[in-house]
């Protein structure tokens, strides 16, 4: 005999998140705010976000910065230069490095690296978070939707994602930078450059989280309040947009981080094979470039934007890494 | 793969059919395809999860619908509540026919047409308050309320026997019959006139079940509800059932008001399952003899032909595998589709023999 008959108690009902019956509290603990307790007890991850911060701040603060401990990122300092080797004169491993200059000068002209390196911070995040930004809204649309709806749209979208992911995008940026000079877009110089990295990092890599999104609608949709709303008579975005997407905040947020210090490292890789943002604009990947070539007479002027970007990439991992642990109750 | 010949005919319609009728459901089937290949795909089979089932719901009863796990319980309710498109049949609710009718002329109808979801721990979205949870109706079909969406579900929560107060709590705070009041108090926010509940109880502690049960019952009598109850057993149908459609396999075996289908199951497979219902009480026990039954349930992608019990029946001749027993009324209010049926008055299965032969039920091998 097959049990179809017999009455199965669930021991659903004794679940661990019953206890919190307990809490004398009307206001109702969000599972967010319960991830935020175990996150603030991740102390590598807390450290990553701390430093997050921090970074974040100081590119918001770099004019104020620099103006207290540094020099313009653009001023020449050649009187510190020696003009033979042309590497700075003074400080440890001619470094230059100073009291008034903490991060040392730049070979050749003896640019402040401290207001590079503050600057540089700017353009990094920002070209970074915009990017990131991007991805996450074309990939967690299409993402949804292909999970969603399934179909030939779902057939549609997953192709296009194998087509992306298979991009050559670094071949891609180096020719379209070639190509876009000048005036396009209605941008141009700085602006232009920016928009263009966003748009070749962001649009070009929507397909990561795309496919997370969509395997994750995928077995969010079987849930039986999809159904209940649909048996309430809710259209289609609004089961995405009200009822799917909250459910995805927490794979969006996680690799939204995880996201960043990809694209840090990807802007900074464009700005060393000079398709970035253009000099005199300090940018991390910029000061490497010109450091390579030079490196066994002055290492410091290599090592300090190297650690600049070390530093945040893995900041940034760190911290997202400690977010999926906290949001992702599998793994905690 | 479809079986046209196996139509209801003639006076096949469901006893009390009448003017009182609130969904009257025919000949429903639906058939899930089976595909294979990645890119072109290439349909190898269907299973047939359900397969030609008829009833009548009346206004102000409950119909209790029960059988096996994959039996069709569910997709048979998904259907009613056009979430899922039938493949075949007629689904006919205040005499309109909305077998087929779109989505977005569904959508006004939705509000009299409800569903109580199985599992508690699904159907409440993880991510919105209770109050969110509730309040979705009165936004989404624009109900009016007198006080706000705010006092109307709190008002709401009251009446599934839940604190108002909770109205800021999100799902995980509560235990799964709370959770399970909190699915129904949103379908009551429809004010809905049928209710279809899929195992309302079934993933809840046993000292629980009773209490949500006698709430179900409360409030069909307080808002007028007609209740489609589906159930894997027949001990909780019983409770709440005025009558009661046994199901096997995507097919209708039995339906019976409760009295006549606990006193006397005409059909084996309701027999089985009857005599594996505990029975409290040891005088009534002694008659009844537990009856097990041989094997597992067949595939739904190959079910047996003809009477598709046949293959499990401790009763069945060679007939059975070849000619389909229709669903007949052999007693007023009492229909089965078996050819020797149990408990039956004389004549019952020659009568459903009768009436497969009419109908030209015979399984020609292919
Ligand atoms: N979307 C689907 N695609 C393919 N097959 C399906 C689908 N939904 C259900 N089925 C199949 O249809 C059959 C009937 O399923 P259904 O969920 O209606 O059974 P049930 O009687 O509700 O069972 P349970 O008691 O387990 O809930 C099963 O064999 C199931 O595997
Ligand atoms: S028709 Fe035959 S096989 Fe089917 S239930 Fe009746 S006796 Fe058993
Ligand atoms: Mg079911």
């Amino acid at each position: 005999m097959t049990a179809p008959i017999e009455v199965t108690g669930s021991e659903l009902e004794a679940r661990p998140d019953a206890v919190l019956d307990g809490v004398r509290k009307i206001e109702g603990r969000s599972l967010g705010q319960i991830a935020l307790m175990r996150l603030r007890r991740d102390k590598l991850a807390m450290t990553g976000g701390v430093v997050v911060i921090l970074l974040i701040l100081m590119a918001i603060l770099a004019p104020l910065l620099t103006a207290w401990f540094g020099h313009p990122p653009s001023q020449f300092h050649q009187d510190l230069i020696d003009p033979n080797l042309q590497r700075p004169l003074h400080g440890p491993w001619h470094s230059g490095v100073s009291a008034d200059f903490p991060l040392g000068i730049e070979p050749t002209n003896g640019r402040d690296i401290f207001s590079r390196i503050v600057y540089g911070a700017r353009i990094s995040l920002l070209i970074a978070f915009l990017a990131t930004l991007l991805s996450v809204v074309i990939g967690t649309v299409l993402g949804m939707v292909a999970g969603y709806f399934g179909g030939w749209v779902d057939t549609l979208i997953a192709r296009a994602m194998d087509v992306f992911l298979a991009f050559p995008i670094l071949l891609f940026a180096i020719a379209l930078g070639g190509v876009v000079q000048g005036k396009a877009f209605g941008l141009s110089g700085n602006g232009l450059r920016i928009g263009l990295l966003v748009f070749i990092i962001g649009f070009f890599n929507w397909a990561y989280i795309g496919r997370i999104i969509r395997g994750q609608t995928l077995s969010l949709r079987e849930r039986e309040f999809v159904d209940a709303a649909r048996a309430m008579g809710a259209r289609a975005p609004y089961i995405l947009f009200r009822e799917l997407l909250p459910n995805l905040l927490a794979p969006i947020l996680v690799y939204s981080t995880l996201l960043i210090p990809t694209n840090i490292l990807f802007e900074a890789a464009l700005s060393y094979l000079g398709v970035g943002v253009s000099e005199p604009t300090p940018t991390w990947g910029g000061m490497l470039s010109q450091a390579v070539p030079i490196y066994s007479l002055d290492p410091w002027f290599m090592i300090v934007p190297g650690v600049a970007i070390f530093v945040t990439v893995l900041a940034f991992n760190l911290f997202g890494d400690g977010l999926r642990d906290a949001l992702d109750p599998r793994t905690r | 793969m479809t079986t046209p010949d196996s139509e209801v005919v003639a006076d096949q319609r469901p006893a009390g059919d009448g003017d009182d009728a609130l969904l009257e459901v025919r000949g429903l089937r639906k058939h899930f395809p089976v595909t294979r290949g990645a890119i072109v795909k290439r349909q190898v089979g269907a299973v047939k999860a359900v397969d030609g089932v008829d009833f009548t719901v009346r206004m102000g009863e409950t119909l209790g619908l029960v059988g096996e796990s994959g039996c069709g319980k569910t997709t048979t309710g998904r259907m009613i509540t056009r979430l899922l498109e039938p493949s075949d049949g007629q689904i006919i609710f205040e005499g309109q026919d909305i077998t087929h009718v779109s989505q977005a002329k569904m959508r006004p109808l939705r509000r009299d047409l409800q569903m109580i979801f199985q599992d508690p721990y699904s159907s409440l979205n993880p991510r919105k308050t209770v109050g969110t949870i509730i309040g979705a109706p009165f936004r989404l079909q624009g109900i009016e309320t007198e006080h706000g969406v705010k006092r109307a579900v709190q008002d709401l929560l009251e009446v599934v026997g839940l604190n108002p107060e909770h109205y800021n709590r999100y799902p995980h705070e509560f235990s799964g019959g709370q959770r399970q009041r909190i699915g129904i108090a949103r379908t009551l926010a429809m004010r809905p006139k049928l209710i279809v509940a899929d195992e309302p109880v079934s993933a809840l502690d046993v000292s629980i079940q009773a209490q949500v049960v006698n709430l179900l019952e409360d409030l069909q009598e307080e808002f007028n509800l007609t209740y489609v109850v589906i159930a894997h057993d027949l001990s909780v149908v019983r409770h709440i059932a005025d009558r009661v459609g046994v199901m096997y396999l995507g097919k209708m075996v039995e339906l019976a008001d409760g009295e006549g289908l606990y006193n006397s199951p005409m059909h084996p497979y309701t027999v089985a399952l009857l005599s594996a219902v505990p029975i409290p009480d040891p005088a009534k026990r002694k008659g009844r003899e537990r009856v097990r039954l041989q094997g597992d349930v067949p595939s739904p992608l190959n079910p047996p032909p003809a009477c598709r019990f046949h293959t499990r029946c401790w009763k069945a001749q060679e007939i059975c595998g070849t000619v389909e027993p229709p669903l007949v009324e052999v007693i007023p209010g009492h229909r089965v589709a078996c050819h020797f049926p149990e408990n039956a008055p004389e004549g019952a299965g020659a009568k459903v023999t009768k009436a497969a032969e009419e109908a030209g039920l015979t399984e020609q091998s292919g």
